[in-house]
């Protein structure tokens, strides 16, 4: 009586009734309002990232020297900061910044933590056992100091930057889906496969990884979020992006200096950055309640 | 006729989903009196457990539930669940599926029988729990006052639905709902739970619902029958009149579909054409007109009210005068096998000998240690030729899977020696070879649901093994569409994911990936336990017809010793690792000799209320132990019902000498010192 179920009549198969995937999914994101919130709010960040720079006519690397830490008027929308610069086109900068960064840090923690995670979970045996022991030796490792540190030595380029969020990023998530893929590795077509004589790296990727696929959409998004927060912290603590470069975390911490005399500084990337963590968080919830099938908040009409 | 404890008239229930409501129920009605079983027979999808979840107001909270549940006069429905609650346990219990499930593992199985008690009455602790382990010694469990302070984990799959049986009569309940109480059951085992729920009937005097989808269940112990069918009652009538006379096509079918353990081989089961309709497809007149070869126009526009046709019978069918008192061949097509030709004359494509495979038990979470030592499969051999269905029969734990899974791995076993068309697995000389060996072997599963890939279309799914063996793109593509045709799905299936089939579809599915590399041997895994029984015969038709077709040998792994009879050439039956009995199968039916062949058989309900009333049963006590600490004797020496009556002589050899196979007339070997 589940609504899989579907009817056959005897002769040619009736045409399945059977709702696309996708447009199921697509369905059943739809039906929350949270979610479609942040898509909207995400997808004006991403504008706004993108072609936030005709807003104003400054670049975000000239400085007005007859405007210094002016509060926001027509010619500068967001204000300025002590050396001139214009707030907003800094903030549109920092955004494009911070975004790129935490899309393919984000990206490429979970493409290595699916392979090694699937990989460790159905290859079992030594390198089950290896993959766990550095994936457990890196979760214990101070990571934040070892970033910091890092990072200070390479000099704030923002490429290197991804690279080292990345290494220090993908164990929890690996550890995560090792645990769910040694469920999967018991699966009756798993077996099947391997008795068909299915070379075993192909059984990972297209009978283990495959299946992971809503829970590494969800937590790619959410790590979206996880980025952008360590990418901001590091570049506040002044070990991330650095100077003339600018991401939101540097941002902040310019302005957090003079947050009582010129709030604009530190309002509005802050502002920003509340909107984009908010509204990733809201795609994230949503994207967990349609995928999965469990949930009931992803509503049954 | 007393006054009926539980009346339900009209009950609707309607689940909302993606496609719109699901109404997997559609106005019921039907009475359950005091002392009486009423058995609600269905396929899944009937709208049974549906029915059953909401008689105890258990439905989940998005269900819509309308119409009258009267326990005892009193309306159920639209009762809150503090008044539910009260009602619950107390006038109606409970027996679910799942035993496991059904009791809390962290509470000892007295304390959960004891809380049971005090939930609903004033006694104290002390008091409550001596009512617990009268229970427990009333539902049959061995030392009550010593296994009460045992935990759900210490009991068997059999005692555990035992102790949820006297949960569900801790409290003198007017009725017990029983939720297919034994389908998870082993048949051995069945027989006793089936003989408990009796005496617990007894004691209580309470009306009985039992709902399964087993036929031979019903046959044995129902006293009226409703026949559901997409969600509506479509056939009622006390159980001897419906077995002898049904009047309504599905209820004929369904009786022509069930396999029965006397029935002769070779004769092909009588399948129900088509599947269930789902919930959400209703076709418009009678559901069972789209499978019905009875159906005229009439059929097709309205959907018939139950009506009667003799006295207490009703039925829901237009033709039912055309129906009563004919036999289910005579209205539903036959299908048609092709001869099989004769048996065990090719070459030899799987030989076993002596395989033994053993797991180490171990305890400690951080420091393993073994503690013993668990003889999953000890010294079975057989030989299967070309063109031959060889059945390993027996119920979980006696190694049936696990000797499968040893072969299919083509790996050196632990002990003995596999061969695959005269190669030693052990040895395979090259990989070309070895590749050409997985090829031949090819595997169908139990459950279609679980063994099809969900997220890859059927052309992915049964180009797979082709790919494994090596096949390019274009002979890759011929051989899944002839496959497809031979299990006689349409061409357009290949585009559709599996989701998109129903169970035998999916079953079909299964068979057809297994034979694109046209195998030698084919083993299938219990290959329908999984399915309905209306559409278990296509599926066993099928595979018989594949099996002549390609001239395929089946190596076949089955509990169900009905749906063996249909297909096995030769059945070796096994017991605890070890092989009893192994023979032809027509004589091992017609004259079991090893006493746990006979209790296997005569375990199996027979669709027939008068045979399997009439019949003397030998019913095992007790169930297969755990395969760690084997007996130095006869393994099935504990249950064995023949033991008392030997010589003490021969009892004693029972009990220091492993009995072997040796050979008894026709053709069979047995394991036994008496027989």
């Amino acid at each position: 009586m589940t609504a899989s179920a579907l009817l056959t009549a005897p002769g040619p198969a009736a045409p399945p009734v059977r709702l696309g995937r996708t447009r199921l999914y697509a369905r059943r994101f739809a039906r929350n309002r949270g979610a479609l919130v942040g898509v909207v709010l995400l997808a004006g960040l991403v504008l706004f990232a993108t072609f936030g720079s005709v807003l104003t006519r400054w670049s975000w690397s000239q400085s007005d020297f007859l405007a210094l830490t002016r509060p926001p008027t027509t010619a500068h929308p967001f204000g300025t900061n002590q050396g001139g610069n214009d707030v907003l086109a800094e903030c549109v900068h920092g955004l494009q910044r911070s975004l790129v960064i935490a899309a393919c840090v984000s990206v490429l923690t979970m493409v290595i933590a699916a392979v090694v995670g699937a990989g460790a979970a159905y290859l079992g045996g030594r390198i089950e056992r290896v993959s766990l022991a550095v994936i457990h030796f890196l979760l214990v490792v101070p990571s934040f100091l070892i970033l910091a540190l890092v990072s200070n030595r390479v000099a704030g380029d923002w490429r290197v930057l991804i690279v080292v969020l990345t290494v220090f990023g993908w164990m929890l998530n690996a550890r995560v889906i090792w645990s769910v893929s040694t469920s999967l590795r018991e699966r009756d077509y798993v077996r099947t496969a391997e008795f068909m004589g299915v070379a075993r790296w192909r059984i990972v990727l297209r009978h283990i990884v495959p299946h992971l696929g809503a829970l590494l959409i969800v937590n790619t998004t959410l790590g979206i979020d996880n980025t952008v927060l360590s990418e901001t912290a590091l570049s506040f603590l002044g070990f991330g992006v650095k100077p003339p470069d600018v991401s939101l975390g540097s941002l902040l911490a310019d302005g957090a200096s003079s947050i009582s005399s010129a709030p604009w500084l530190f309002g509005y990337p802050s502002l920003l950055l509340v909107v984009l963590t908010v509204s990733v968080m809201l795609i994230g919830d949503g994207l967990r309640d349609a995928l999965d099938p469990t949930s009931s908040s992803g509503g049954r009409g | 006729m007393t006054e009926p404890v539980l009346s339900v008239r009209d009950l609707r229930v309607t689940f909302p989903s993606e496609r719109g409501p699901v109404e997997a129920v559609r106005g019921i009605d039907f009475d359950v009196r005091p002392g009486r079983t009423l058995a609600l027979v269905g396929e899944s999808g009937s709208g049974k457990s549906a029915t059953a979840i909401s008689l105890i107001g258990l439905q989940p909270p998005n269900a819509r539930v309308s119409g009258e549940v009267l326990l005892r006069g009193r309306q159920l429905v639209g009762l809150d669940d503090r008044r539910l609650s009260a009602v619950r346990g107390r006038q109606i219990g409970m027996v679910f599926q799942d035993p496991l499930s059904a009791l809390t593992p962290i509470y000892s199985v007295g304390r959960q029988v004891a809380d049971a008690v005090r939930v609903h009455s004033k006694l104290t602790r002390e008091q409550a729990w001596d009512r617990a382990v009268e229970l427990l010694d009333l539902v049959g469990i061995p030392q009550p006052r010593a296994r009460a302070q045992e935990f759900p984990h210490q009991f068997s799959g059999g005692m555990r639905q035992r102790v949820v049986i006297a949960l569900a009569i801790a409290n003198d309940p007017d009725v017990i709902v029983a939720d297919e109480p034994t389908t998870a059951l082993d048949v051995t085992v069945q027989a006793q739970i089936l003989d408990v729920l009796e005496v617990a009937k007894q004691q209580t005097g309470a009306g009985i619902v039992l709902i399964t989808h087993d036929l031979g269940v019903v046959a044995g112990h129902a006293d009226e029958v409703a026949v559901m069918y997409a969600g509506r009652i479509v056939e009622h009538a006390p159980v001897g009149e419906l077995y002898a006379a049904p009047a309504m096509p599905y209820t004929l079918g369904l009786l022509g579909s069930v396999p029965t353990p006397d029935a002769r081989r070779g004769q092909p089961l009588v399948p129900i054409e088509g599947e269930p309709p789902s919930p959400l497809e209703r076709p418009a007149g009678c559901p069972f007109s789209v499978r019905c070869p009875l159906a005229v126009e009439a059929c097709r526009e309205t959907e018939p009210d139950l009506a009667e046709v003799a006295a207490g019978h009703l039925t829901a069918c237009l033709r039912a005068p055309e129906v009563t008192g004919r036999r289910p061949v005579e209205i539903f097509p036959r299908a048609e096998l092709p001869d099989p030709g004769r048996d065990g004359d090719g070459e030899t494509v799987l030989r076993v000998r002596g395989l033994g495979r053993t797991f180490p038990v171990t305890r400690g979470a951080v420091l393993r240690r073994r503690v013993g030592t668990l003889r999953a499969v000890s010294d079975v051999s057989f030989e299967i030729r070309a063109g031959e269905t060889f059945c390993l029969v027996g119920e979980s734990g006696s190694g049936k899977t696990t000797t499968l899974l040893e072969i299919l791995g083509l790996r050196a076993p632990e002990s003995g020696a596999v061969e695959v068309l005269g190669v030693d697995v052990a040895a395979i000389p090259s990989p070309d070879r070895a590749r050409e060996l997985r090829r031949a072997v090819q595997i169908v599963m139990q459950d279609p649901q679980g063994s099809l890939d969900p997220r890859l279309p059927v052309f992915e799914l049964l180009a797979e093994p082709l790919r494994a063996a090596g096949y390019g793109a274009g002979p890759t593509r011929d051989r899944v569409r002839e496959s497809l045709e031979l299990v006689g799905l349409p061409p357009d299936s290949l585009d559709r994911f599996p989701t998109a089939f129903s169970g035998g579809q999916r079953q079909r599915l299964a068979i057809a990936r297994a034979i694109t590399t046209r195998p030698r041997l084919l083993a299938l895994d219990e290959p329908v336990s999984a399915l309905d029984v209306s559409v278990q015969a296509s599926v066993l038709n099928l595979l018989a017809r594949v099996k002549v077709e390609l001239g395929l040998a089946y190596l076949v792994v089955a509990h169900d010793l009905a749906v063996v009879r249909h297909i096995a050439d030769r059945i070796a039956v096994m017991y605890l690792g070890h092989v009893v009995e192994v023979g032809p199968a027509e004589a091992l039916f017609a004259t079991p000799r090893h006493p746990y062949t006979q209790a296997l058989l005569s375990a199996v309900p027979i669709p027939d209320p008068v045979r399997e009333r009439g019949r003397e049963r030998i019913v095992l006590a007790g169930e297969q132990p755990s395969a760690t600490d084997l007996p130095p004797g006869c393994v099935f020496a504990d249950r064995c019902p023949l033991r008392p009556s030997l010589t003490d002589d021969l009892q004693h050899r029972c009990r220091v000498e492993r009995p072997r196979l040796r050979p008894a007339a026709d053709g069979t070997d047995v394991a036994c010192h008496a027989a």
